[in-house]
């Protein structure tokens, strides 16, 4: 085994909150980076993909246990690493050339030496001739070879990437990774290993010798195992297509043990997730939902979540949210990554309007605690109003300050949907739902408002 | 007051009146009054300064009413302009990078900025006149710096909180990729802190010089006690031509007024904005632009870029280089430290520190003290005048703010929904913006007088003036933000005219009005100071009000009485942000924010 260049020791990375307790973003883990590796680093929104990157690159400091680069504490070591963003993270008002020679003004090079090494790097990665432009006058797949360049310029050790190709179109994206591909494989290149961060699956068994999934709430490593299939890869394969089913169910089973690799593994155990008082809401909207059922129900009711994705040419990672509150609300179950329609799931899809608006409640009610915690309250109340801020803060011991505003968005959306309540904007209130033809009213309203 | 720039619809949405930014943020009491302390301290420290002077009467200067004398006064009040936004401009970014960075002083920087926007400075003119004489060898270079430091007190809290708060904003990813990069503080100052301000800082920018034109008019030429204080420049020109009611000097001051105001425009302000346009934060390629055909020029020149290969290209380089080489010697030391050495001087340190900041506390207890036992001397029947003239100057504010705001709306949405009558109307209203309504205050009140107006009426108008600029432009905004879209579901469906005006059109300007009023609020309690109380032709004209209490104050040396007003006058303004327009701006940011 090649010694590590970025080891992780017990890292733990927790935000203090504004109600003294702490939200624990990343759970100790280990990890470490070594030569001649691509890693892909896999997990839903929010399980703290980026805060993980951010830390092995030495930008954050972890809250508990340390990271070595060669095995020094990586805050005294002279670490020579490169991030390529998913926003580009271009300065705009510098040209294209003045932008890929910034680090290296940094490093004190002088400028004719800086000049010659920009230039090679700008020709390496397929911008010569564009020197001069500035970033707001090329196109997103253009202006992420710009970041490339930057990233490469200062030949980086290690190379992080988080999302690099999410904000390109496919065509880009497909291009752009065989062209980092070539320049790694060619050894084009110094850089000793890439860290790529990303929610495509397919992105991730391309070029990864290595996946890690991560899990959420809090962060920690689900799967971390080897990919033996040689390059150049083709996607038709089937032993490329087993492994991406196969993340794909580590993926939708949040809460199982992964099931056994189809390829050699070197998976380890995982932790015991923490016991939840809430569910976390997916953030999934009610017309999305009704979507997706009316589509497993054309499928005959049973359907792959791969094919129904690529039916609606949705990304998977939009997808999921969908299918998990559909699952939350007992209209779906999801057994070996096939989604099955239930009873009360095929009544929904054939309703009309009002029938789903009262399947939906019965079901929410049912199944979602915080909703139903919600309505009791308003009932309780003789006024019928309770503040947001007090679900807030009971909800704040749990998710972080974001995700907390997201749940409770989300909540409002359902809950509004589903006519089990309206929500009071501007004095931020939960309120009774008032009669149906207020309703119409006050939405028409709200078109316009919004 | 102040001025659009062409770009202004391309930069709202990030840059709004630094007074305005300051109700996005909350903090607890307890600043406050430390705030409120170290202020009282300042006061007082003033005071004394002052009164030590007090007993050396010198002879005065006379300001001529020529017109040939013109070129040199305006050459004077520019001087004095540009060096008090000089001192601003730096000022501000100093104070807006520490409050920024520096955790500790953060909350207690950034209330310090809403207190400070919020004192009238005009109440501050005599204690600072008088502070400056004494400690300048002579009396014309202290009375000089006395304005300039004024000038600089109204300028700089706007462009301090601008570039703060764009700092604060700056997009995570970008200052990751500085600090991935291992750029030195000052190439993230030159490469990403500054370009990333630049609009926003040009932007307040042409706020800040324009009030302190405003300013200027006022301290150029004003009487203590028996003390007439006058500085050779445009406001003492225009000032002595009103009061002697000599009409041709008054046409010639005022015209070379906005002479100088155009120059600027075309000179200073286009090139700059023309500059700044490549420091825009967005991702695509906007089609209208501000030229400059004087920015084409400089940036052509071959003498100037010779000149820069030669001068600012090297020092730079080597300046980087040094940078570098210090990161990299630094690295190493920084191991080799041990760790007891390091815990002892982290002791000395907090030790030290403590110390000073009880030392820094004890001073301003003392002097805040001190400050508060003047107002001992404050009678009952003074205190009920100030009350009194507290409210009579809050009906003529909000009287003033109606006014504005029932022509402005109108007007700027107007103006907001053709294009064509915008490019008419745009350049007029920015010119005619930009002159300081305190030049026109005197022409005005001479008006006044002839048809037997009060000065009642006179200081409302003067805070029309003033301040009716804030509430048009942030209109015309707020107007051409409205998206097409919801303008052409309102003509689909037959809108009557009132069912648009409430359904459409005040929703969608409503967030502007708001930054445009709080602005204005602000803006016409400061010019109360003026309205309220005036000399013309050897008479002093005036009407109840707090403005007109701080002038008499000024006027007759009655610290005590000066300081309590002012104290009034701030917490009003403070207490009526906090009450009115913080609430109004939150519900703005909740439900009428378009596209949010
Ligand atoms: N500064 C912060 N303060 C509080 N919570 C934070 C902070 N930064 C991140 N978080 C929380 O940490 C969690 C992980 O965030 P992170 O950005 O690392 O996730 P991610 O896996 O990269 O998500 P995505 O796929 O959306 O990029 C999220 O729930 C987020 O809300
Ligand atoms: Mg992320």
């Amino acid at each position: 085994m090649q010694p590590a260049i970025i080891r992780a020791e017990r890292v733990e990375k927790y935000y203090a909150q504004p109600s003294e307790n702490r939200i624990q973003v990343i759970s100790p883990t280990d990890l470490s980076i070594t030569a001649g590796e691509i890693v892909a680093l896999l997990g839903p929104s929010g399980s703290g993909k980026s805060t993980l990157l951010r830390m092995l690159t030495g930008l954050s400091t972890p809250s508990a246990g340390e990271v070595y680069w060669h095995e020094k504490p990586i805050a005294t070591a002279e670490v020579n690493v490169s991030i390529v963003f998913q926003s580009f993270a271009l300065f705009p008002w510098l040209t294209v050339l003045e932008n890929v020679e910034a680090p290296l003004k940094a490093r004190g090079m002088d400028a004719a030496e800086r000049r010659k090494h920009g230039m090679k790097i700008l020709d390496t990665v397929g911008l010569d001739g564009f020197q001069a432009a500035y970033p707001k006058e090329l196109s997103g797949g253009m202006r992420q070879r710009v970041g490339f360049a930057r990233a490469l310029v200062v030949e980086p050790e290690v190379l992080f990437m988080d999302e690099p190709f999410s904000a390109l179109d496919v065509l880009t994206a497909e291009n752009l990774r065989s062209e980092l591909l070539e320049l790694w494989q060619n050894k084009t290149i110094p850089t000793q290993s890439i860290f790529i961060v990303t929610h495509n699956i397919e992105e991730a068994v391309q070029l990864a010798d290595r996946i890690i999934v991560l899990g959420r709430n809090p962060g920690h490593v689900r799967t971390d195992f080897r990919v033996a299939i040689p390059h150049p890869r083709d996607r038709k394969a089937t032993a490329f297509t087993q492994l991406v089913d196969y993340i794909y169910k580590v993926l939708t089973q949040p809460d199982a043990q992964p099931p056994a690799l189809p390829q050699t593994s070197t998976g380890k155990t995982v932790r015991d997730q923490r016991q939840m008082h809430y569910q976390m809401l997916p953030h999934a909207r009610p017309g999305g939902i009704a979507g997706l059922l009316e589509l497993v129900l054309d499928h005959n009711g049973k359907d792959d979540i791969y094919r129904l994705a690529d039916d609606l040419a949705f990304q998977i990672d939009d997808l999921l949210p969908i299918v998990d509150a559909a699952q939350l609300l007992g209209f779906l179950t999801v057994t070996e990554g096939d989604a099955a329609i239930t009873p009360t799931g095929a009544e929904y899809a054939n309703s009309e309007i009002l029938r789903q608006k009262e399947l939906f409640r019965t079901a929410a009610v049912e199944n979602v605690l915080l909703l139903r915690q919600i309505v009791r309250a308003i009932e309780s109340k003789s006024d019928r109003s309770v503040p947001e801020e007090f679900f807030h803060d009971m909800l704040d011991e749990q998710f972080s300050e974001d995700e907390t505003l997201r749940q409770l968005e989300t909540a409002i959306n359902w809950g509004r949907y589903a006519e089990l309540f309206d929500f009071d904007a501007s004095r931020r209130r939960f309120i009774q739902s008032e009669k149906l033809h207020h309703d119409a009213d006050a939405s028409s309203t709200a078109e316009i408002d919004a | 007051m102040m001025k659009l720039p062409d770009s202004f619809s391309n930069i709202r949405g990030r840059e709004t009146f630094a007074r305005s930014q300051v109700l996005q943020r909350s903090w607890p009491v307890v600043l406050d009054l430390c705030v409120a302390g170290i202020g009282l301290a300042c006061f007082y420290g003033v005071v004394v300064i002052a009164r030590y002077w007090f007993g050396h009467p010198e002879p005065e200067i006379v300001i001529s009413q020529s017109p040939r004398a013109l070129p040199q006064y305006a050459f004077y009040s520019v001087v004095r302009i540009g060096l008090a936004y000089m001192l601003s401009l730096v000022f501000a970014i100093g104070y807006g990078y520490i409050a920024a960075y520096s955790k500790r002083v953060e909350p207690l920087m950034i209330a310090g900025l809403d207190i400070l926007q919020s004192i009238p400075v005009l109440s501050f003119l005599p204690g600072v006149m008088l502070a400056m004489v004494a400690l300048f060898p002579t009396r014309q270079i202290g009375v000089e710096m006395g304005a300039i430091v004024l000038i600089f007190t109204g300028q700089v809290w706007n462009m301090a909180f601008s570039f703060y708060s764009s700092i604060k904003s700056i997009p995570r990813e970008l200052s990751e990729a500085a600090n991935i990069y291992k750029f030195s503080r000052l190439q993230k100052l030159i490469q990403l802190e500054l370009p990333y301000a630049a609009i926003g800082l040009v932007w307040n920018s042409m706020v800040s010089v324009a009030g302190g034109w405003f300013f200027l008019m006022a301290c150029e030429m004003f009487v203590l006690a028996t003390r007439d204080f006058r500085l050779p420049g445009l406001g003492s020109y225009l000032q002595t031509a009103a009061g002697t009611g000599n009409y041709a000097a008054i046409t010639w001051g005022l015209l070379t007024m906005i002479a100088i105001i155009v120059a600027t425009d075309q000179l200073v302000w286009r090139p700059v904005i023309a500059w700044s346009d490549k420091f825009k934060f967005e991702q695509v390629e906007s089609s209208s632009r501000v030229r400059s055909p004087l920015l084409h020029l400089l940036q052509q020149s071959r003498g100037l870029q010779s000149l820069r290969q030669h001068t600012i290209v090297p020092f730079g380089e080597s300046l980087y280089r040094r940078l570098a080489e210090e990161r990299t010697v630094g690295t190493p030391t920084k191991i080799t430290k041990v760790r007891g050495e390091e815990a002892k001087t982290g002791i000395a340190s907090t030790l030290l520190r403590g110390l000073i900041i009880l030392v820094a506390a004890g001073v301003v207890l003392y002097a805040a003290w001190q400050a508060l036992t003047l107002l001992r001397q404050v009678h009952g029947s003074e205190f009920a005048t100030i009350l009194k003239g507290a409210m009579a100057t809050f009906l003529r504010v909000n009287i003033s703010l109606i006014l504005a705001a029932a022509w402005t709306i109108p007007a700027g949405v107007a103006i907001g929904f053709h294009p064509r009558l915008a490019r008419i109307a745009q350049p007029i209203a920015q010119i005619a913006a930009s002159v300081p309504a305190t030049a026109l205050f005197p022409v005005i009140l001479l008006a006044l007088i002839r048809i037997g107006g009060s000065m009642n009426i006179g200081s409302i108008a003067l805070m029309l003036l003033g301040t009716q600029w804030y509430i048009l432009f942030n209109v015309i905004a707020g107007a051409m933000a409205i998206p097409s879209d919801l303008k052409e579901v309102a003509t689909l469906f037959r809108f009557t005219t009132i069912q648009k005006w409430k359904t459409v059109i005040l929703p969608g300007i409503f967030p502007f009005l708001i930054t445009g009023m709080v602005t204005a609020s602000g803006g016409a309690w400061n010019a109360s100071i003026i309205a309220e109380y005036f000399r013309l032709k050897n008479q002093t004209l005036q009407t109840v009000g707090l403005g007109a209490v701080i002038s008499a104050a000024t006027d007759s040396g009655q610290f005590q009485i000066l300081l309590l007003a002012t104290i009034v006058m701030a917490i009003m303004v403070v207490t009526i942000n906090r009450l009115v327009w913080r609430p109004l701006y939150r519900l703005a940011e909740t439900r009428y924010k378009l596209g949010g």
